[in-house]
């Protein structure tokens, strides 16, 4: 790994020390946790220490990572649902003037309401828990996909609408060919941050829920290690949902760079802006 | 207009007062030539882009007739350029030449065919696949034309196109139009606020006062095509420039009164 870095990773110098620069910084934070909790033997119990907690994940890996498959389906499906839905709003949305005017404080309502508040009754009404479930995360998703997206739907160039009306294209035409277009790098930022959404509120229901059982994510499992005082398995089972939220969040990034670095500003390289 | 040449549009008696209440033509008569070069001259303001946004029927009209003659424009015969290149960042100069034709319902291979003809005539052969984002202010001015010729329209209206372009950008982009219009012989309706810009280009100078807009002097420019950098120092040039400039002069005061 030099500096410069090779051109095939399409790193620069400066993509390296953003990658390099966090990285030393958090092993240098987990070498010191370490240190601290072996030099004060701090007993595992209250605060395990990163090699401790490695080395429960490896070992408890079968029953984590089964857990961690059921929270990875909830967030998928809930993130894919609140793009679907939220993005077919928005389309309604920009047709009608009328619906938008009617349904956007609904929308709000939904996103403003704590989720833990709604969780519970959530969870009462429908029988299928993983449903139950799949709803909270996706109630907590959809808001930003849908509000950005009807921005974006709504930012198209006055002249270039003018320039379909002159061509006289069609409404599907100024649809498909100009404003979904033009919305494409606001829909991908909504994304972006309902990919983090969906867990955190996969990882809420289920707290609510505390479901056991085989059906059981992540959240379950922190709660479980919790009764039970196993706390370096607690921690295990937190690192699994950052590293999961890491993922997603990359994910969508990259997905969303590879869609827009040919045209859009947000997706230049670095190089290319000097 | 010359006598006896057919005209292509006639506006008589326009007039267009905006929602806002701002009354942005008034009184408007003029009889555009098929074949013509018009340039619309004058100040900030006097409702320049409002008649051609009529013209293009984008905007109506409060008052007033716009005539057809030899039948109403369809979708494909009239070409817009903006003073912005308005391009689609996400498309291709390929794609964006052939955006016309697709909205026509022309297959998209026939589309893309012509596009490339066309971009190859505004010499951007080698950019077909470049994207707005990767080309010059006046490269994306002449895809931006380019888009506007494809369907091969009767009738080329263009907003300030040059207004923000450097002054040897500017010149080029002059003379590629005239041999453009010298070739396909279609209508421009020019709208500028440069005074020797509208006697280079123009065959006759329409100029215009505002508040409200009215236009206040039609010159003929009696000067033979092609015009080159030897027009623009002659005596017959400088000549034409001034009595273009008293004319827009005149049209300032009368505004001041
Ligand atoms: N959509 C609109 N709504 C209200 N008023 C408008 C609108 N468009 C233009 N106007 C007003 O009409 C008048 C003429 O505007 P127009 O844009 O046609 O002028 P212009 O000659 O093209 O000016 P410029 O050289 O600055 O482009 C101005 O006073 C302007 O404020
Ligand atoms: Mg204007």
């Amino acid at each position: 790994m030099t500096e410069e870095g090779p051109p095939r990773l399409g790193l620069t110098a400066e993509g390296w020390t953003r990658l390099l620069a966090p990285l030393a910084i958090g092993l240098a934070v987990l070498g010191l946790w370490e240190g601290i909790t072996r030099w004060k033997g701090i007993p595992p119990y209250v605060l395990p220490g990163p090699v401790l907690i490695a080395e429960t994940l490896v070992r408890d890996w079968a029953p984590l990572s089964a857990s961690l498959l059921v929270t990875l389906k909830i967030t998928a499906l809930a993130l894919l649902v609140a793009a679907a839905l939220g993005l077919m709003l928005a389309v309604l949305f920009a047709q009608s003037r009328v619906v938008e005017l009617s349904l956007f404080p609904y929308a709000v309502i939904l996103q403003v309401t704590p989720i833990v508040a709604i969780a519970p009754l959530i969870i009462i009404w429908v029988d299928d828990i993983t449903l139950s479930l799949l709803i909270c995360a996706w109630i907590v998703a959809f808001f930003p996909i849908l509000s950005n997206t009807t921005v974006g739907l709504n930012s198209t160039d006055h002249n270039l609408l003018d320039l379909f009306r002159l061509y006289r294209a069609s409404r599907w035409q100024v649809l498909w060919r100009l404003r979904l277009p033009t919305a494409m790098p606001f829909f991908l930022a909504g994304l972006r941050i309902s990919g983090g959404l969906a867990l955190i509120g996969a990882i809420v229901a289920e707290f609510v829920a505390g479901t056991g059982g085989n059906a059981s994510g992540l959240a379950y499992r922190i709660l479980e290690a919790g009764f039970q005082l196993q706390i370096p398995r607690m921690f295990a089972a937190l690192v699994l949902v950052s590293a999961t939220g890491i993922a997603i969040f990359l994910m969508l990034s990259l997905i969303s760079h590879l869609l827009l670095r040919r045209w859009h500003e947000s997706a230049l390289g670095r190089g290319e802006r000097r | 207009m010359q006598a006896g040449e057919p005209s292509l549009v006639t506006l008589s008696g326009v007039a267009k007062r905006y929602l806002t209440g701002t009354l942005a033509l008034r009184d408007v008569s003029l009889a555009i030539g098929a074949g013509e070069f018009l340039a619309l001259l004058g100040p900030s303001g006097c409702g320049k882009s409002t008649l051609l946004r009529m013209i293009a029927g984008l905007t109506v009209p409060s008052q007033g007739r716009i005539a057809w003659p030899g039948g109403p424009p369809g979708a494909r015969d009239i070409g817009f350029v903006f003073q912005e290149p308005t391009l689609m960042p996400w498309a291709t100069a390929l794609a964006n030449v052939a955006l016309p034709l697709e909205l026509a319902g022309i297959p998209r291979r026939e589309a893309e065919a012509r596009a490339a003809e066309m971009l190859a005539r505004v010499e951007l052969k080698s950019f077909e696949r470049a994207y707005p984002r990767a080309l010059s202010g006046g490269m994306r001015m002449r895809v931006s034309i380019a888009r506007a010729l494809v369907t091969k329209p009767r009738l080329l209206l263009m907003d300030e196109p040059f207004a923000a372009l450097d002054e040897i950008t500017r010149f080029r982009l002059n003379n590629d139009l005239l041999d453009l219009w010298q070739a396909a012989r279609f209508t421009v309706v020019f709208v500028t606020h440069s005074v020797f810009e509208s006697v280079y280009l123009a065959r006759r100078i329409a100029v215009m006062a505002a508040r409200p807009g009215r236009i206040t002097a039609d010159l003929a420019i009696e000067e033979p095509y092609p015009r080159g950098e030897v027009f623009r120092t002659s005596a017959a040039y400088a000549a034409h420039c001034r009595e273009v400039s008293l004319a827009l002069e005149a049209a300032m005061a009368a505004r001041a009164a």
